[in-house]
């Protein structure tokens, strides 16, 4: 049976700017930016798939924003089996606590909408040192919905979850143990990057259809890093506003431009010098309203996301508002090299932005050096072959 | 009845003899000659003069170069011991080489050459004393002409990546001369092709544009079509690819430069696959080079000189290096540089004697041996695959399901996940029975990689017996992995580091280099110490 437990504060800080949405200071801060929860409309997305596949689905939850809203939204049979103390102020022990439930009411895959942190809350409730009077540890699975999505446990896009989601209801999948990784926010703002392993989730599989692990950049390439990034300075253009996405390349970036930059914000370079640090969506579209601007981007390591992942300011919204030929891209080769022939990706929320970006993209490697790279939405990603070994029998002649 | 001899193990038992033989320049014993050379009789002295006083200053030394003092015994045995200490490709099945092993290199072509005719050629020699090593490297061109389809070619490149230098040196001068250097700044290639080619082209001061496989695993015309602008110079790619993958659509890529005012240049370094099958000017191609050291007979992998062959269409044939042999009648001369040519990429007309070996191999084999060459070198290579493909843990990532050219970049991976084992110790390990194993370029876009290529001239027995050596090593990876970790154990030497060798303040490729830089020396010459440092 599925199940669907959502955090309804998922995501709050990302188009704020804040880089997380960790802890009740941080969400009232992204509230009073403008910040908006995207975490149950997610859901909803992923819900309708199931729903075009299985209209008749009852689906296990918690009551109101942290799950039934959702199911109803998506046409579905919501049948509540937790719920919280105030629904208005849930936290990570009501997440854990929903898990715990649905899993006790015989849920044999629970759906759940957030980030790395509400992943870390999900897996808590599959601690095995408790001993349980539950029956097997039901299947897991993320509705990419937070900021920070650094564990390989979620699909790639809210309707590759409810395809997983609707494939299970027909025929369960086979599982992977993924890990559960998460990096600590207030390290990250001071630009420590370092994904903490916090335990393992069975995730349903199906090639192309979940994230790869997310892969920190090694310490070796750091010369590759600084040849990229110093080539993207290079084509920078005076009068030209510049967005820096977060990232170690766009880091180093900063520094060739000789500025200190937000590690995990997007800041604002015109001329070399910072003229908006840290800055949230709304701040952006009024840097773009001032005149030529780009966005300056890396590839997410081991996921190839562009946009979407880390840096939801740079929204669907902004990208159109930059016109033409938005992105300026900056990776190291190794980075499309771990990609091991998976395209790049976009996932703005908005299908029409995302079709516009499809393609090809340059994407700056090094001195006098890219690579011509093709960028898709995810939902395409997900149909698209992938290079997979072959085994003798499968042979055909060229 | 049966002999009593014990039925030998597989893979056969091996060790590589070790001697740990000491770098030459320690054998240095103060007083040692090799040679006593004769004194020169006083008759030759007064009939010549004094020789030595005829130099000009400037190439007379001050002092004796530091050159070690060692015994003609002590040499002798010296670089013996240095030979029982390789895998030679007389010695081991190379297939391991990948990319690299070499065709079949008769060992009558070795006698044709020592022929004091050619041993001792001089390229400064007067023409009209040296006809036959003209006319044999002239009709070499022509053979060369025929094997691409091109019009001119040029042997003077003295290596493969001298040779795809030469193509993109002929490619901005026939952009230049046209007006377009400027604007044309811009080169193609794929991430399987040669990383030669985009290291040529940064060197020749392009920017290079990398396009990655598409989803079939076939390189992107999609992709390069998205990259091609009035910017581009040139395409420059290796066909197959280092994957062993010939990309079916080679034509439209060709097309798609040209469309643009580009030009299309083929790294065909290996050509051991299509020899007599496809022609690079039959595809389009503008310019394309040959490894002769890689294709046709001649020796390589340190063996001593390379030698490539570029080939160019009518249009681009007046930028080729020069000089260049002329046929006049039955003469044979020899022309400077034209005014579009390039110049001189190396001193004289290229490495005689290879040309002679690959002339030779030529003429033996006629039209339908290289043909046959070719067809012989894709069947093994297809049946290799198939057998390494039983291996559990081994693949051959993209084109899943379709068969290859020459060789193949296959995987570890598989078995990587699930021993740890890394695809450089089966290679260290793959040494302990006497075979050659290469794993990729980097970076290892191939994860675990190794790369194999049989050609045409190792037999079914030669190839079984590797793959039950790579079978081996995979089975020791599961069952017996410390074996592998910690090997090799039947060679000369064990681990080495490579630090050095990524650090210019480190690296030392000459004996002088290593004492400056290790202890502190400076250049000034002089004569060898007992201990042989420098006096």
């Amino acid at each position: 049976m599925l199940a669907l437990v959502v955090n309804p504060v998922a995501g709050v800080g990302g188009p704020a700017g804040l880089a997380g949405s960790d802890g009740v200071g941080v969400q009232r801060d992204a509230a009073a930016r403008g910040g908006v929860a995207r975490a149950a409309a997610r859901a909803a997305a992923a819900l309708r798939v199931v729903a075009d596949a299985h209209p008749q689905a009852e689906i296990l939850t918690a009551a109101g924003s942290m799950g039934e809203d959702a199911v109803r939204a998506a046409g579905l049979v919501a049948r509540v089996v937790y719920a919280p103390i105030d629904a208005d102020t849930t936290d990570a022990a009501d997440t854990t606590a929903a898990v715990r439930t649905v899993w006790e009411a015989g849920a044999t895959l629970v759906l759940f909408a957030g980030g790395d942190g509400t992943a870390r809350d999900v897996a808590a409730a599959f601690s095995r040192d408790e001993a349980s009077t539950a029956s097997a540890e039901p299947a897991a699975l993320g509705i990419p919905s937070g900021v920070k999505m650094y564990s390989p446990v979620f699909a790639i896009s809210p309707r590759a979850a409810g395809a997983l989601a609707a494939a299970w209801l027909s025929d369960p999948l086979p599982l992977h143990e993924q890990e559960v990784l998460d990096i600590d926010e207030e390290q990250l703002r001071r630009a420590h990057v370092e994904p903490r392993l916090f335990g393992m989730l069975p995730v349903p599989y199906r090639p192309g259809r979940t994230q790869a692990r997310k892969a920190a950049t090694p310490a070796g390439e750091h010369a590759a890093v600084v040849a990229a990034a110093r080539a993207a300075a290079s084509l920078f253009c005076p009068g030209v506003r510049y967005l820096l996405g977060p990232g170690g390349t766009m880091a180093e970036l900063a520094r060739q431009l000789g500025v200190v930059g937000t590690p995990l914000g997007v800041d604002v370079v015109l001329d070399g010098r910072v003229v908006r640090a840290g800055a949230s969506e709304r701040e952006l579209r009024e840097e773009i309203s001032r005149g030529s601007a780009k966005a300056v981007v890396t590839v997410i390591g081991g996921q190839g996301f562009l946009l979407g992942r880390g840096n939801q300011q740079l929204s669907a919204d902004i990208i159109r508002a930059l016109g033409p030929d938005p992105l300026i891209v900056v990776a190291p080769e190794q980075k499309l090299i771990d990609l091991q022939g998976r395209p790049l990706l976009v996932d703005t929320g908005d299908a029409e932005v995302d079709a516009a970006l499809a393609g090809f993209v340059r994407v700056i490697t090094g001195a006098s050096s890219a690579s011509i790279y093709p960028v898709v939405a995810p939902e395409a990603a997900a149909t698209r072959p992938h290079n997979t070994p072959i085994t003798e029998g499968a042979l055909h002649a060229t | 009845m049966s002999l009593p001899v014990t039925p030998k193990p597989s893979p056969r038992r091996f060790h590589q003899a070790r001697w740990d033989e000491p770098i030459v320049f320690e054998l240095h014993s103060a007083g040692e000659r090799g040679i006593a050379v004769t004194p020169i009789e006083s008759g030759v002295r007064d009939a010549v003069g004094d020789v030595v006083a005829a130099l000009p200053d400037s190439l007379r030394r001050t002092t004796p170069p530091r050159l070690p003092e060692i015994g003609q015994m002590r040499v002798l045995k010296h670089y013996l011991r240095l030979s029982q200490e390789t895998l030679g490709s007389d010695l081991n099945v190379d297939i391991g080489q990948g990319t690299c092993t070499i065709k079949y290199s008769p060992k009558i072509n070795d006698q044709l050459i020592e022929v004091p005719q050619l041993r001792e050629l001089h390229p400064l020699q007067n023409p009209a004393d040296v006809q036959g090593a003209l006319e044999i490297t002239w009709r070499l061109e022509r053979l060369m002409a025929e094997i691409s389809g091109m019009h001119a070619v040029s042997f003077q490149a003295p290596g493969g990546s001298a040779g795809i230098w030469t193509n993109i040196a002929m490619i901005r001068a026939y952009h230049a001369s046209r007006g377009e250097a400027d604007q044309r700044d811009e080169v193609i290639t794929t991430i399987f092709s040669h990383p030669s080619n985009a290291a040529a082209a940064k060197v020749a001061g392009y920017k290079v544009i990398t396009v990655y496989p598409d989803a079939d695993g076939y390189p992107d015309l999609a992709a390069m079509k998205a990259a091609l602008s009035e910017r581009t110079a040139a395409i420059m790619v290796t066909n197959p690819e280092d994957t062993g993958i010939y990309n079916p659509a080679v034509e439209e890529w060709v097309d798609a430069a040209h469309a643009v005012g580009a030009l299309a240049s083929y790294d065909q370094a290996n050509a051991a696959g299509i020899l007599g099958i496809t022609r690079a000017r039959d595809a389009g191609f503008d310019v394309c080079q040959f490894n002769l050291h890689k294709t046709f007979s001649a020796p390589h992998g340190s063996g001593g000189p390379a030698a490539a062959a570029n080939a160019a269409s009518e249009a681009l044939a007046p930028f080729l290096p020069g000089p260049r042999i002329v046929r006049d009648g039955d003469a044979f001369t020899v022309h400077e540089p034209g005014e579009q040519s390039i110049g001189h990429v190396a001193p004289g007309f290229g490495v005689v004697l290879h040309v002679v070996r690959a002339y030779a191999w030529i003429m033996a084999l006629g039209a339908e041996g290289l043909r046959t060459a070719s067809e012989i070198a894709v069947l093994n290579n297809n049946y290799l695959m198939s057998r390494v493909l039983q291996i559990p843990g081994a693949s051959a990532p993209y084109a899943t399901g379709r068969r290859r050219i020459e060789q193949v970049r296959y995987s570890w991976q598989e078995l990587f996940e699930q021993t740890g084992i890394t695809s450089e110790e089966i290679g260290i390990r793959m040494a302990d029975f006497g075979f050659h194993y290469w794993t990729s370029h980097h970076p290892y876009v191939v994860p675990q990689p190794f790369t194999l290529e049989p050609t045409e001239c190792y037999s079914k027995a030669e190839i079984d017996e590797y793959v039950a050596a790579l079978a081996e090593v995979a089975r020791e990876a599961r069952e017996t992995p410390e074996v592998v970790r910690t090997a090799p154990h039947n060679q000369t030497v064990h681990h080495t580091h490579h630090d050095d060798l990524d650090d210019p303040e480190r690296w030392a490729i000459t004996w002088r280099a290593y004492r400056r830089k290790y202890f502190g020396e400076g250049s000034a010459s002089g004569a060898m110490a007992a201990d042989g440092s420098a006096a």
